[in-house]
């Protein structure tokens, strides 16, 4: 194997003195080269058409919403004078309920960092990419951690009084059992998708579930000092 | 006389001037529909063919168009507001009052920011549970994911400092109680909140940070991250269509 070398690496980089042709063969294709012969369509018109269709109707929308509604203005801000109570915009509402039940350093900074670190990894984790169905494989170890994990969070919040964290904690772990009990060739098509459904689709329903439901409660149901009302009694 | 305003049309788009901007030329071939996607620079990130089955309304239901037709919007009513508008207390209030009373138009300028930046979030949010639960961050979209969380960050920071911006009550204690949480990171939290704010409490430096942040700052930073998002999508193998499902 030890030829001599046929060719030399030339170290000039203008290209009209020393021209150089390179071929790469690579074993890895780009993912285009891999893509099946779907149907396809030409961009314009078809996508751009659709496109600035969506785009017209969601600016129709907004635009009539502020034509008819007025963004609030209360009076010049005034350090002295605290509202009762004092609420974040609406999407850290959540947070804000949270902070309710739990010191700032868990509810305001470890949920928050654990939620995004949460969202980055999630492509990166094979359990994600393959999404079988949690009960497929393993059940009854996993019926065995489930169990663990569902029990001792809905004994915390019980412990705790966090209604508005165990009530939605409670009704998907119904729904995740009810996934456990049903199989594959169920005659119903409600368990059959239950039970397709991967360990990361039940995470992040809850996740789901519970930031909207910490959401609404944070910005209807609470009144002065963070008691809880009835936005219609109000 | 449709037809002659038609050829009167074609005509203007044949000629050198024309020509010399739009080099696609005219004409209902397939050629020139790529030509028309490819050699527009806002449209070149576009591949010139797509899978039919992308644009199926289920698919995606628009949302990644449609938090991009939000951000859209928002800087066309951002950029006259800011005519309007001084971050300084509490002249920052007066103009509130003078978008309300004086300015022609001005409370619907404000009312379709302040909506369409709501709007953002939500769509934003609906946008993430969409490919989430369609499982198209699967390879090789993983990174776009990620830059897509980075964007959704973005987002509501964008969202959190134009919240201040008005200097009335509703904006004053917003802020207060989102940086309160700020503190309570341990040992670098209230030198962060200290630098967010200019100050140990929302005040006249906090307006004029989070305007500048608001303005300039995260807007670049949205369009940069925006910018790598689509060229990913591009780059990636276009819109998701179910590829790599194993177990569906």
């Amino acid at each position: 194997m030890s030829e001599p070398k046929k060719f030399e690496a030339v170290l000039d980089s203008d290209s009209r003195k020393a021209p150089v042709r390179v071929a790469f063969v690579t074993r890895r294709t780009s993912p285009h080269v891999k893509a099946k012969d779907d149907a396809l369509v030409m961009t314009w018109p078809e996508t751009l058409f659709r496109v600035a269709v969506a785009i017209e109707v969601l600016a129709i929308a907004l635009v009539l919403l502020a034509l008819f509604w007025d963004a609030p203005l209360e009076g010049l801000a005034d350090p002295m004078q605290t509202p009762n109570p004092a609420k974040a915009p609406w999407y850290f509402l959540g947070l804000q309920e949270l902070l309710h039940y739990f010191p700032p350093v868990i509810a305001g900074v470890l949920i928050p960092t654990m939620v995004i670190v949460a969202l980055i990894v999630i492509p990166y984790f094979n359990i994600n990419v393959e999404a079988q169905g949690i009960w497929l494989r393993d059940k009854q170890r996993r019926m065995r951690i489930v169990g663990v994990v569902v029990g001792v969070l809905v004994a915390l919040f019980l412990a705790m009084r966090v209604w508005v964290i165990l009530i939605p904690t409670v009704i998907v772990a119904a729904f995740l059992f009810l996934a456990a009990a049903s199989l594959p060739d169920s005659p119903g098509r409600f368990r059959r998708w239950l039970v397709s459904k991967p360990l990361s689709f039940w995470i992040m329903t809850w996740f789901l579930i519970q930031a909207s439901v910490l959401t609404v409660v944070g910005t209807f149901f609470r009144g002065p000092g963070w008691a809880w009302v009835w936005p219609w009694r109000a | 006389m449709p037809s002659a305003i038609e050829a009167y049309i074609n005509d203007l788009r044949e000629t050198r001037v024309w020509r010399s901007v739009f080099r696609s030329g005219t004409g209902a071939t397939n050629l020139r529909r790529a030509l028309a996607v490819q050699q527009n620079i806002f449209l070149h990130l576009f591949s010139v063919k797509m899978r039919r089955a992308a644009l199926n309304f289920s698919m995606t239901w628009y949302l990644g168009t449609l938090s991009l037709a939000t951000f859209l919007i928002l800087v066309g009513t951002g950029i006259p507001l800011m005519l309007y508008y001084h971050p300084s207390v509490p002249q920052a209030y007066a103009d509130m009052k003078d978008l309300q009373f004086v300015v022609s138009a001005g409370v619907f300028l404000r009312n379709l920011h302040r909506w369409s930046a709501h709007a953002m979030v939500l769509l934003v949010f609906a946008h993430m549970f969409k490919v989430f639960y369609r499982g198209a961050y699967r390879k090789p979209r993983e990174f776009n994911w990620v830059i897509g969380v980075v964007l959704l960050i973005v987002t509501l920071f964008l969202s959190y400092t134009g919240y201040l911006l008005p200097w009335d009550q509703l904006a004053y204690w917003a802020i207060t109680v989102g940086s309160n949480i700020m503190s309570a990171v341990p040992v670098l939290g209230q030198k962060m909140r200290f630098l967010m704010l200019g100050g140990n409490s929302v005040n006249a430096n906090a307006l004029l940070r989070f305007y500048v942040l608001h303005c300039v700052i995260l807007p670049l930073a949205a369009i940069l991250f925006i910018g790598i998002h689509f060229w990913r999508i591009r780059k990636d193998g276009g819109l998701y269509t179910g590829e790599g499902k194993p177990h569906e």
